[in-house]
């Protein structure tokens, strides 16, 4: 555990485990959450959303709810259906993909349940949810589908007009023929990424209120930004007229990363009322309608020489698209497109991804976005192909992975590694695990038939984030760029505003930015101040998703000093009567000779502008936007060790190990932080959280009472520790976002199935429930799968997950 | 509407409510206590804890006029103007990230270590599972209350 450094001692505070700024009004209550906002005036919004998977919209009658008391209005989808254009999708994957108008209100046809389909505005929310009820709508039922690998059959009943399927994008590099023809060894394993739901602590929120012909938009969101464009672009309200605020936000992991229809609905409204409007979901409306997350089925074969060499990788993935496509649907699954080959050399790749529509609450970002499933599948099938041939699996992972020599190294996917350092990673996790005492408790246990056996799993795992060039980003057809923007505002008492284009929603931006910019700017930790999140006072950025914040925000932040230092450079120059090229710069002092002056006393000269050089404006702003020239690449080695009761099926996570290496760590609390939500996230994929759907398209687990986001009681302590090497940027850094989430649900699964392959059980599926991993036990115990499945239909455990083939019939190839 | 009588943060209010009205509604909208946000709709997640009359509950499962004569404790009058000792360790641990968790968290510690002044670990995790975190995977949380129960039991001796 990091150890708080708080002490006032000089040097840098890069590298510093300072606390957060931000805490002081969180653990007091003084927050700014968007539902907190009252206005006068303010009307409450509530909408009727469709129970069906999938109806016709016969008819909409919203008379009765008008005459409810405090009802102002009430509106269906046709009420808008000229003015409410489609909300966006920003990455049309292929030239060919099929993008279906997606209507913030339903006019015709409903297509998940949950879409909303007429909206009421009342003096409060109470009334609003009365009046809701009151709303009478006319449905004509149509087929549900639910199940990606029949949805591409001939005869299969249609979502949208064009059919299915959305798009299938595909990517091949070395020949994977020859590899696969000569190798001895050829696996092929099925996986199921389970479709999970974000669930960010503070449930969405939005208000808008009209100023003339402005507007003012607060919402819960992680991209104020993205949010302000893509508004005015699709209602034609002048951007200049728009101010999107993203005050306190409660979490986000993707979630957040979203054009919604409420948000837009709320400014049409707010446009048509000309009264500011407030909407906030409820949780089971959330779990409806918040975008969902992963949802794949993967089919993976891996090509191998005897002693373990890797000759070729192919994967297919059919990945559940939802209803539409949302601001980033479609490029989800590619995210991991190149992450298949991971941390591995290898001659030959290919991939192959379909996108396929079901009448389900649209998938989008959901922390890992893509990489999360690759590093699943490659990591289980690594262990198969150990087992397969006899290889110890970290030794197998370590004959194959890039050596740290070898960086940077270009993989078979074209992206270029910058630094990494696997070996002193897995030496340090090993040595943290008593790798080798848990293997010998192993197979002691395994020895004398213990009941409950040990499990070690290991997940070696890289992802590419810090999104991200644009010039890749445009390659990929993604709708904008990857830069960041900052500002520096050098006050004239010596103080400093920094400005930041990243949108911060629990990561501890103010804390670890004012670390970075005092070292820069050699100013007083406690002096800075960092504003985000509004776009009249952070008018350019590109937001917070994909671990981009420091990897991307962090290094605008040193350009943006660079200049301050540039144009205090020269003013110093005239005040100390050198030459600019004669002035050192170091900890806050500019220095020629025995004389010199600080930051804070050019900061007043400037402000007082007296005695500038010609020429010479009288400030030190800064503005600097930074576009990254490649991916950031985390990586690390993570051991987990369950003990997975045969009897009763009830796994219990013994101890979990994790070293990253996220390169130059800026505040080691933060880091570790993040680690641990990661983490937690991780494991809840692998043991807890899944989003069901019934056999007619209706969410079964629209609360947390069913969707079971894990407690504390549910989750183990973890031993967190970390190896550096300097990511190539002028930081050193990389993103950390993401990286427990994305190593560590491979790490608990392959712990489970190590513990269990001695009894043949091959695979869970996950979430690996007591009562799945009791069933695969007995299934491979030589019960007839049948009377396994019939027991299992007792139990509470309906999921989909859990249908007897799990596997990818068909589709997808 | 219904008349009902409550102190909360050690102010008294009288005020006519809805009887439908929920405790957290109340103290959200009725009186500007914005610092109890509102998690779930199920009372699963926690994050609208309060005390009332010193012991916990789940304000969005408490109707207001349930609360008439009761003393309610948000997290905005729990420090009593400075800080009170968990959210001192909330912040010294690193026990919170975005936020939205850490007032009903910080109230369900109080009460855990009311009933259990020197909780184990495991102790802790169980105490604490009526309240969620979706940031901190918990670590730094079990840390913060062990770290409070710690600065208690040393309160005491001296």
């Amino acid at each position: 555990m990091t150890a708080v450094d708080e002490t006032q001692a000089a040097g840098p505070q890069i590298g510093r485990a300072r606390l957060r700024k931000e805490d002081a009004r969180l653990i007091t209550g003084q927050t700014t959450w968007t539902d907190n906002i009252q206005l006068p005036g303010l009307l409450h919004l509530a909408f009727a959303r469709s129970p069906f998977a999938h109806a016709k919209i016969r008819n909409v009658d919203v008379s009765a709810a008008l005459k409810l008391p405090g009802v102002v209005a009430a509106f269906s989808g046709a009420d808008f259906a000229a003015e409410q254009g489609s909300l966006p999708c920003a990455w049309p994957v292929t030239e060919d993909i099929v993008i279906p108008d997606h209507p913030a209100m339903a006019v015709d046809e409903v297509r998940y349940v949950g879409e909303a389909v007429a909206v009421v505005v009342c003096r409060d929310r109470y009334a609003a949810a009365d009046a809701v009820a009151a709303i009478d709508v006319d449905y004509d039922p149509l087929p549900p589908v639910l199940d990606i690998r029949a949805a591409l059959d001939e005869g299969s009943p249609k979502v949208h007009a064009a059919g299915n399927k959305s798009y299938e994008w595909k990517f091949a590099n070395g020949d994977l023929d020859a590899a696969f023809r000569d190798a001895p060894v050829v696996l092929e394993r099925n996986y199921r990424q389970q479709r999970l739901i974000p669930s960010a602590m503070e449930p969405r929120s939005v208000v808008c209120a009209p100023l003339g012909e402005e507007y003012t938009m607060w919402s819960a969101t992680q991209v104020p930004h993205i949010l302000r464009f893509l508004l005015a672009a699709i209602t034609g309200i002048p951007e200049q007229n728009l101010r999107v605020i993203a005050p306190d936000v409660g979490g986000g992991f993707g979630s957040k990363l979203q054009v919604t229809a409420e948000e837009e609905l709320a400014l049409l409204i707010a446009r048509k009322l000309g009264k500011p409007v407030k909407w906030t979901e409820s949780r089971s409306e959330g779990n409806l309608t918040v975008h969902h997350g992963r949802d794949q089925w993967q089919r993976i074969k891996i090509a191998a020489d005897r002693d373990g060499r890797i000759r070729g990788l192919s994967v297919d993935l059919l990945a559940d698209m939802g209803a539409y496509l949302m601001l980033v649907t479609p490029g989800v699954p590619l995210l991991g497109a190149f992450m298949f080959p991971a941390i591995y050399k290898m001659d030959a790749y290919s991939f192959d991804c379909t996108g396929v529509f079901t009448t389900k609450m649209p998938t989008d970002a959901y922390r890992g976005a893509g990489r999360p499933e690759a590093t699943f599948a490659i990591e289980r099938i690594m262990d198969d192909l150990a087992d397969e041939l006899g290889i110890e699996p970290l030794e197998l992972r370590e004959r194959n992975w890039i050596k740290h020599e070898e960086f940077p190294y270009t993989t078979i996917c074209g992206l270029t590694y910058d630094s990494g350092n696997y070996e002193a990673a897995t030496a340090r996790a090993k040595e943290l695990f008593d790798y080798d005492g848990l293997r010998r408790e192993q197979a002691e246990r395994a020895e004398r038939g213990d009941p409950v056996r040990l499990g070690i799993g290991i997940s070696t795992f890289t992802e590419m984030c810090g999104l991200a060039p644009s010039r890749v980003l445009g390659s990929l057809a993604y709708g904008a760029g990857g830069w960041e923007h900052a500002s520096i505002r050098m006050l004239p008492t010596g103080k400093v505003e920094v400005v930041t284009g990243s949108s911060a929603h629990g990561q501890g931006h103010e804390t670890a930015w004012s670390q970075i910019v005092s070292d820069q700017l050699g100013v007083p930790f406690e002096d800075i101040r960092v504003l985000h999140g509004d776009t009249q006072v952070s008018p350019k950025g590109m937001d917070t998703y994909g671990s981009r914040s420091l990897a991307v925000g962090g290094l605008a932040l040193v350009q943006a000093c660079d200049k301050v230092v540039d144009k205090a450079r020269v003013i110093a120059s005239s005040m100390l009567e050198a030459p600019p090229s004669e002035i050192t710069f170091a900890n806050g002092v500019f220095s020629a000779g025995t004389a010199s002056k600080s930051i804070q006393e050019i900061a007043l000269a400037t402000f007082a502008a007296h005695d500038l050089p010609d020429g010479v404006e009288p400030s030190l702003d800064s503005d600097a936007t930074y576009d990254p020239d490649n991916f950031s690449f985390p990586h690390g080695t993570h051991l987990c060790a369950t003990e997975v009761d045969t009897e009763t099926g009830f796994v219990k996570i013994r101890s979990y190990v994790a070293v990253d290496d996220v390169g130059v760590v800026v505040n080691p609390l933060i880091v570790e932080g993040q680690v641990h939500g990661g983490l937690a996230q991780g494991i809840a994929q692998a043991l807890y959280e899944e989003g069901v759907y019934d056999d007619d398209g209706n969410l079964v687990t629209t609360t947390l009472a069913d969707y079971l986001l894990p407690s504390a009681s549910d989750l183990p302590s973890y031993v967190t520790d970390r190896t550096e090497s300097r990511a190539a940027n002028r930081l050193g850094v990389k993103g950390v976002g993401e990286a427990g989430t994305i190593a560590s649900t491979p790490a608990v699964v392959n712990s489970i199935i190590d513990a269990l392959r001695p009894l043949g059980v091959k695979d869970v599926v996950m979430p690996c429930t007591p009562e799945r991993v009791w069933r695969a036990i007995e299934v491979a115990r030589g019960a007839p799968q049948d009377a396994a499945a019939q027991h299992a239909a007792r139990q509470s455990d309906q999921t989909q997950g859990n249908s007897p083939s799990a596997v990818i019939d068909g589709g997808g190839a | 509407m219904t008349q009902i009588n409550v102190t909360v943060d050690g102010v008294g209010y009288v005020d006519q409510v809805e009887p439908r009205r929920l405790l957290v509604h109340y103290l959200r909208e009725n009186l500007g206590k914005t610092g109890t946000p509102v998690g779930c709709d199920t009372s699963n997640c926690g994050a609208c804890t309060v005390l009332m009359n010193g012991s916990t509950v789940k304000s969005c499962a408490v109707l207001a006029v349930q609360a008439d004569g009761a003393e309610i404790t948000t997290i905005e009058g729990l420090g009593n103007g400075g800080l009170h000792p968990l959210q001192a360790a909330f912040h010294g641990e690193h026990a919170l990230q975005c936020g939205y968790c850490t007032p009903g968290m910080i109230l369900a510690a109080v009460d855990l270590l009311r009933d259990n002044p020197d909780p184990s670990d495991e102790e802790i995790r169980e105490g604490l599972e009526g309240n969620l975190c979706r940031c901190t995977g918990y670590e730094n949380i079990v840390r913060a209350v062990r770290r409070a129960a710690a600065a208690g039991a040393e309160g005491a001796r001296a």
